[in-house]
């Protein structure tokens, strides 16, 4: 039976780990390649490294962690953050990579998708899409890592990226994240029950009961979280062993 | 020495990456020569299955490969590859295997595959060693059939052949390469195999 995959993500700056709390904040939190392997062998199904570096000369430093990330952990890992072009994915999956999640460049030039899928295929696009849930009852896409708001309801763009080529969605929920409250489950269940790819839950995760309820109530494909695992407030074997022992799908 | 093949089909330094980690050197090539003479031949790919065809033609990398005598080991579209027909592109494979590969097709359940699934029913070497129903890393629209040549089975929407053998001719739809310690077990038991 396919299983339900725990996704511990880290946030990269210029090569370290760091964490924000509501998109702000930033501590630091420890190698990049250290924490991966530590979570690889601890029982994570994939990876995501995020990289919130803005300047062009440090992505070459993205590059080179890339292939210290590959050589060294045994499990698939997606690459994000800052991704605008076709030749920017080929470097990262030439370097080891098994995917790349890409936003903002996507929502402003959806055509990227379909180029990126039909070069790498779709199993390897990943469209990460940050949401905020508005005073109407709505949730819209946001863009520049939360920054920028639109008026393009959740729904619709995720179906649009679907259907030009997105293998999965990455959904995070702005009103959620870093709250420790528990993932957004009615965008969540929403996405996953209308679109044909894989969902994967993040933001708000702060106890093992809040992953029950994303796989349970949201329908989600996979949970990812950051900061619970890098302060080891919980262990991946005992979350793991607590969904096993709760009747949910999964790899122990 | 260890080959792999080189062709226009993603992700192959994933599997030098994995070798790497168990301690086997390899080299990644489309030297004729360097893949007749190798040791063993590793097959691998993601990609789409007409392309990939057409390539392995054009580079006569077709004739080669069904001619080889050495163990060989397609992993997930290398499998499809090696089977007789795919429907992906209505695409004419090698035909090592006498298997048909087909797109899965259900409303209830996402396609691709991604994840982490079981596999069992063991009837290969490749697999001593390793603990029942054990979980490897898929990801996949289609699929070969359960047929003679099935060593393996799993089940998405329906069973069907994790992996496949003939003769010296080994296929995984799975990748090994990123299947954590269940997935080095199997590179090991390949790479052991006389």
């Amino acid at each position: 039976m396919l299983t339900k995959r725990i996704i511990p993500c880290l946030d990269i700056r210029d090569g370290r780990t760091v964490k924000g709390i509501n998109f702000e904040n930033i501590r630091d939190a420890g190698d990049p390649v250290e924490l991966a392997l530590l979570y690889s062998q601890q029982g994570a199904d994939e990876l995501v490294f995020l990289d919130i570096t803005a300047t062009v000369e440090k992505r070459k430093t993205l590059v080179e962690l890339v292939k210290r990330i590959a050589t060294n952990i045994n499990i698939p890992f997606t690459v994000g953050g800052g991704i605008s072009t076709v030749e920017d994915v080929s470097v990262l999956l030439q370097h080891g990579a098994d995917k790349v999640s890409i936003n903002t460049a996507a929502f402003k030039n959806p055509q990227l998708i379909a180029d990126l899928s039909n070069r790498f295929g779709s199993q390897c696009v990943v469209l990460a899409i940050d949401t905020k849930k508005e005073e109407d009852g709505e949730w819209y896409v946001y863009l520049s890592g939360g920054r920028t708001k639109t008026g393009t309801r959740t729904i619709e763009w995720a179906k649009q990226a679907v259907a030009l080529g997105a293998g999965e969605i990455l959904l995070t929920s702005m009103n959620n994240d870093g709250t420790k409250a528990g993932f957004a489950v009615d965008i969540t269940l929403l996405l996953s029950n209308q679109l044909p790819v894989p969902v994967i839950a993040s933001g708000g995760a702060g106890c093992m009961e809040h992953f029950k309820e994303i796989f349970q109530q949201g329908n989600a494909a996979a949970a990812l979280a950051a900061s619970i695992f890098h302060y080891k407030e919980i262990g991946i074997p005992t979350l793991k062993k607590y969904l096993s022992n709760e009747k949910i799908a999964i790899r122990l | 020495m260890i080959a792999i093949v080189k062709y226009n089909a993603g992700n192959v330094l994933s599997v030098q990456y994995a070798l790497q980690r168990i301690g086997v050197d390899s080299i990644v090539t489309d030297d004729f020569e360097v893949i007749r003479t190798a040791d063993k031949v590793i097959f691998p790919g993601v990609g789409h299955a007409q392309s990939a065809m057409q390539y392995l033609k054009e580079k006569g990398l077709d004739k080669l490969i069904i001619s080889l005598q050495q163990p060989v080991l397609g992993i997930c579209l290398g499998l499809q590859l090696m089977c007789k027909h795919s429907e992906e592109g209505d695409t004419t494979c090698l035909g090592i295997f006498d298997t048909q590969v087909k797109l899965f097709s259900s409303p209830a359940l996402k396609v691709p595959q991604i994840g982490w699934n079981n596999i069992y029913n063991y009837k290969s070497e490749l697999f001593n060693e390793l603990s029942e129903q054990a979980f490897v890393y898929t990801v996949h629209s289609y699929y070969a059939t359960i047929s003679e040549h099935t060593t393996a089975t799993t089940d998405y929407i329906l069973p069907f052949s994790a992996a496949l053998q003939k003769n010296n001719f080994y296929a995984v739809q799975f990748h090994p390469e990123k299947s954590s310690v269940a997935g080095e077990t199997i590179l090991k038991n390949f790479i052991q195999l006389t």
